[in-house]
């Protein structure tokens, strides 16, 4: 169990949020007049909804502590890595490559995030894997298009699989004045994460005019970018006292966590764009696939894991030198 | 209870969502024609379709494959109650189409793969008879056309090890026999209208 005072406090809020989120879509269902509005609203209703059930879940998990914070991870990314090579046009002979990938590979890498195996779980995937794709594919002889099959794969364990395991990895950080108290860092850093997206998407819903990428995302605009960002750095800041971050640093994790998660949302809609689909899949109602909640997690949470290691961590800054 | 179970894990394990596009899950007599390229595709579909359907809906299969070892029987007659039929050298006595008629019965729907066997190649084979004389024999059912996408991508021919992506089916519109319709035509048409249903074909 991880539960201290301020863990409980998040929840808290958490929890009013979404009562909050809740009965404001209520409201706005009564006054939505238009076509348009009244489907928005239907659909932030069943986001909501799916909001509830995804926040029980992580709660949870934390609650049960790394263990379960890891293996919540693990199925995540095995469930986004699984819509992820399912739009991506693999070959037959890449079969028994995948096989490896979903079973041997993706489970390996958690368990030594687990173990708390640093050096391993840092190079597993973009050294071990990365070579090995390639190889157990060439066996099976199939030379068409081998490349661009060979790089999505890789590219996939690499976005799917090491980069969200980043996130369970702040759990590992052995951090000054902090010890113990690595489980609310993970809530802040999700909250965050999760709520950046949110608040862009309300923004850009009542006042976004100017699009940033209307090619790649009709619904990214520089109002919902900045008006959604500055809200979730004073959220952000305002949690500082949960993190081992001052209110500075915090505000700049904020700051960072806003602008990686926006572009990595960015990057994951130019992929959707090029195979012609709107989401990732079906998994979670009204949201599409677990990799269309995932998408900004997947960017923000290496950067956070490395700043807060070679900032916070007590080991990283001893072999600094 | 087994068989509930065992069609949860099915959905589950190919992570299919099933389209009713071109008609709803009713409680009628129907014959499921698809296209064929994983050994998942007949217990798939068979567990996409909703318990009360599920009943009364019978997979037909190879019996060549089916009666191999232990698990395969006792699946194919406990769980799937597969009506299995001698696709490699029917006789007088054990004609696969009269096996066919005898199953459906008063009140059960089929499953067939009309193209006789799993493929490899994307698009489908051309079609085999019996789909023919299933709907000249029995004018009264509908034949829905169904397709599987990624099957071959999760279980493909010739491997024993799944890859966890993701499958779909697509329901299409049910189509019959028309007065006077040849064979060749009547296939012909069968087999386009399972090919439509893919994502990419006829937008």
């Amino acid at each position: 169990m991880n539960l201290d005072r301020e863990l409980a406090w998040l929840i808290v809020a958490v929890v009013v949020i979404l009562v909050v989120a809740s009965l404001v879509s209520r409201v706005l269902r009564r006054r939505a007049k238009t076509e348009g509005a009244r489907a928005t609203v239907e659909n932030v209703i069943s986001r909501t909804r799916a909001w509830w059930a995804m926040v029980a879940i992580f709660t949870f998990a934390i609650l049960i502590g790394k263990t379960g914070t890891v293996i919540l991870f693990g199925l995540l990314s095995f469930m986004a890595l699984r819509e992820f090579l399912t739009l991506t046009p693999t070959r037959p002979g890449d079969h028994r490559t995948l096989f490896w990938v979903f079973f041997i590979i993706t489970p390996l890498h958690y368990w030594y995030l687990l173990d708390g195996w640093y050096g391993m779980f840092s190079i597993f995937i973009p050294v071990y894997a990365f070579l090995f794709v390639p190889m157990r594919s060439a066996l099976a002889g199939d030379c068409e298009r081998f490349l661009e099959r060979t790089a999505k794969i890789q590219w996939g364990l690499l976005i799917c699989v090491y980069c969200v395991s980043h996130a369970p990895g702040l759990l590992m950080l052995d951090l000054r004045d902090y010890g113990g108290q690595n489980a609310k860092l993970l809530f802040w850093f999700v909250i965050i994460v999760e709520i950046s997206d949110v608040l862009q998407y309300v923004w850009g819903k009542t006042c976004g005019r100017r699009k940033i990428a209307p090619k790649v995302s009709p619904n990214k605009t520089w109002e919902g970018l900045v008006g959604g960002g500055l809200c979730t750095i004073v959220l952000g800041t305002s949690l500082c006292w949960v993190t081992p971050y001052s209110p500075l640093q915090a505000a700049g994790m904020s700051f960072i966590i806003v602008l990686t998660g926006f572009l990595g949302g960015l990057v994951m809609s130019a992929i959707k764009r090029d195979r012609g689909v709107k989401d990732w899949g079906h998994a979670i109602a009204g949201h599409g696939g677990v990799m269309d909640r995932l998408d900004s997690l997947c960017f923000a949470a290496p950067v956070v894991f490395h700043l807060t290691r070679y900032g916070f961590d007590s080991h990283a800054l001893l072999q600094a030198f | 209870m087994i068989s509930g179970f065992i069609a949860g894990s099915l959905r589950l394990a190919t992570g299919a969502t099933a389209w009713w596009r071109g008609c709803g899950p009713e409680l009628r007599q129907r014959i499921y024609f698809a296209n064929h390229t994983s050994n998942l595709d007949g217990p798939l579909l068979w567990a996409s379709l909703p318990p009360v359907l599920r009943e009364k809906t019978r997979m037909v299969a190879a019996h060549d494959y089916w009666s191999v070892g232990r698990l395969r029987p006792w699946l194919a007659q406990s769980v799937f109650r597969a009506v299995l039929i001698e696709r490699k050298k029917p006789t007088a006595e054990c004609n696969p189409l009269d096996v066919m008629l005898q199953a459906m019965g008063e009140d059960h729907s089929l499953i067939i793969f009309p193209e006789g066997g799993r493929q490899t190649s994307p698009d489908p084979q051309p079609f085999k008879a019996g789909l023919y004389h299933l709907a000249r024999r029995r004018p009264d059912v509908e034949l829905v056309p169904v397709w599987m996408e990624n099957l071959s991508r999760i279980l493909p021919k010739g491997e024993f090890l799944p890859a966890p992506l993701l499958g779909s089916l697509v329901f299409g519109e049910p189509i019959r026999l028309e007065e006077g319709e040849t064979k060749p035509a009547f296939l012909d048409r069968a087999r386009e209208s399972v090919i439509c249903l893919r994502q990419s074909s006829c937008a």
